[in-house]
């Protein structure tokens, strides 16, 4: 078992003014690759350093052990100026090397390297040229690939999160980094706000507001800032998934009665089909990725249990079986499994489910931890933890080795969703 | 199931539940004139009470004195089960809105902090919708009562202990204009 904690600097934002994230990574078992990653030169007369942000980006996963090269002097920029054996001696697999040079119109040059010190040969190498204030963005592009020629597997530090912020009487929605850095509020309300689903292309976030003093289910586009009610039929309007074309959002309506799964176009339309018509509660859809099937929430056998359904509706099938609280399923982006919130003796987990085997492993060992989300490379899922009453963000790997916490001083953090990859 | 027993007792006196409960469909369909109407008609209950209505000043609905100022109904963990000790307040409360034709409600259901959000959503819902049908079979008209639901999200204690969670496990009855 090994623990760190990374301390991050402060949020100078107006909706988080100071506020500081704490991250707080556990790991269980598992080869770690070591890895050095050298200052890069010039990076101290910037605003932000880079090999700071691509660090704290590589620890998180629980994948990487770095190699302390603080100490290095002088810096090597290029690969003649390498001393490999050295690093070998270090017990480096990998090496990352670069420098940050100011450009006369005033962006700066970020050039990186990335070595094998095994094989002495280099890996990547990537050059961009960006404003001060990308050097954030161009850090969690350097650790994209970085772990992707590591692992094998896309990174997915450059993605966004979206949750709500409870503070007091106020909610905000609000979207940030992956790592929780760069919050932005995209609505307030003194009403609550819950359930944020990203659409596909990450332009547009559905989520349920009460500022109606009810649950509506609204869609932003993030870009615009313009907002729309979609289903705002009478009684609730809940439970927002787009499906994966972006055209068609699910969701949970009281309309007929008890809560019942409809679909429609994600436009909003005045008439949505019914895709379930259950006695009991039949709520939180969520689409497979091929966008053939959709898992939901039902209690229609006495407890509440996850089901799957063909997504234009049609006999379900359930896919739990083990306990009597199983809810909120999300399937990973492989399809193969979903992840969902079960409760066991009173205390409510994390669990995921192999869809070809049945397999059920419980992730996470909170008491109240809820809305799960995968990160869009699979490897990752982000949920809410209650610690004393407030929720915080906190994140699993998908085998339940890599446990982390994202704590922050203010206020109480619901419902976070993990955005798609970027586009471009 | 306890709640079609509690549907049974309730309806002993009159016609049973199957025959309310089609009696409530015929509702449904009627056009808003109609509907209007038939409790209008036997609104003359109006005059079975008149002592209440002769010493109530100002507002029923929150008179201290009143049964209709009392607005929640309580529920077990993880139960939508109206229980009997309701029956008089949501007697009250249907009559009132079968004699005032132009009273609309609000029935909004609560849950406990514990359990997933939009699932408690959707128990809050189903815990509103039992407080209306017991409202319906007493005679209010179904199509003037929404059920609504806050699920976790609007706890009237902020508490994290048993007695926070059993006062948010609640139904509020409210009309329209409050």
């Amino acid at each position: 078992m090994k623990r760190f904690i990374l301390l991050l600097g402060a949020l100078l934002l107006a909706a988080a003014a100071h506020a500081q994230l704490t991250i707080d990574i556990t790991t269980t078992g598992g080869r770690q690759i070591p890895v050095a990653i050298v200052p890069l030169a010039g990076e101290n007369a910037q605003p932000q350093s880079v090999s700071a942000v691509v660090s704290a980006d590589l620890s998180r996963t629980g994948l990487f052990r770095l190699v302390d090269a603080s100490a290095v002097n002088p810096i090597p920029t290029e690969p003649s100026e390498v001393n490999f054996a050295d690093w070998g001696a270090r017990n480096a697999e990998a090496l990352v090397i670069g420098r940050v040079e100011p450009q006369p119109d005033g962006r700066v040059e970020v050039r990186f390297r990335l070595f094998d010190v095994a094989k002495q040969s280099q890996l990547a190498s990537y050059t961009y040229v960006v404003a001060t204030a990308q050097l954030r963005a161009t850090a969690h592009r350097i650790a994209d690939v970085i772990y992707e020629k590591l692992t094998g597997d896309k990174g997915a530090f450059s993605t966004k999160i979206a949750y709500v912020v409870k503070r007091g009487t106020r909610y905000e929605l609000q979207v940030a980094d992956a790592d929780g850095f760069n919050s932005q509020p995209v609505f307030a309300s003194n009403e609550p706000i819950m359930s944020p689903s990203w659409s596909p292309d990450g332009s547009r976030l559905a989520y349920v507001s009460f500022d109606q003093k009810k649950p509506i289910v609204m869609v932003q586009n993030l870009a615009q800032g313009t907002t729309r009610a979609v289903a705002a039929f009478r009684g609730n309007n809940s439970a927002p998934a787009w499906s994966p074309d972006g055209r068609t959002l699910a969701v949970a309506l009281t309309k007929d009665g008890l809560t019942q799964i409809y679909r429609m176009p994600s436009t909003g339309w005045p008439n949505p089909e019914r895709l379930t018509s259950s006695a009991g509660i039949d709520t939180q859809p969520a689409y497979s990725p091929d966008g053939q099937w959709i898992a939901f929430t039902s209690d229609r056998g006495g407890s509440p249990q996850i089901y799957k359904m063909p997504a234009a509706g049609g006999p379900p099938q359930r896919l739990t079986f083990e306990g009597t609280y199983n809810v909120g399923p999300r399937f990973s982006p492989d399809g193969r499994s979903i992840v969902y919130v079960q409760r066991d003796g009173g205390r409510y987990r994390i669990a995921s489910l192999e869809l070809s085997t049945g397999q059920v492993q419980v992730l996470t060992d909170g008491t109240f931890d809820d809305s799960p989300s995968y990160a869009p490379n699979g490897k990752m899922i982000l949920y809410e933890a209650q610690v004393a009453g407030r929720g915080q963000l906190a994140a699993v790997s998908g085998d339940g080795r890599v446990r982390q916490r994202l704590t922050s001083a203010a206020g109480d953090i619901q419902d976070p969703a993990w955005g798609p990859m970027p586009t471009n | 199931m306890k709640h079609i027993a509690l549907c049974t007792v309730l309806l002993l006196a009159l016609a049973g539940c199957a025959k309310d409960q089609k009696e409530a469909k015929v509702e449904d369909h009627s056009t808003p004139g109609t509907q209007q109407t038939a409790p209008r008609t036997e609104g003359t209950g109006s005059t079975t009470r008149p002592t209440n209505e002769g010493n109530i000043t100002g507002n029923p609905l929150t008179d201290p004195s009143s049964p209709l100022s009392k607005r929640s109904v309580y529920f077990d963990f993880d139960s939508n089960e109206v229980k009997d000790e309701y029956r008089g307040l949501l007697q009250a409360h249907a009559r009132y809105i079968a004699d005032h034709r132009d009273a609309r409600v609000r029935i909004e259901g609560n849950t406990d902090e514990r359990g997933s959000r939009e699932y408690n959503l959707a128990l809050g819902q189903r815990r509103a919708e039992a407080v209306k049908r017991v409202m319906t079979v007493l005679g209010a008209d179904g199509n003037r009562i929404e059920t609504i639901s806050y699920g976790e999200e609007k706890p009237k204690s902020q508490g994290h202990d048993e007695a926070a969670w059993a006062e948010n496990r609640r139904a509020d009855i409210r009309y329209a204009g409050e």
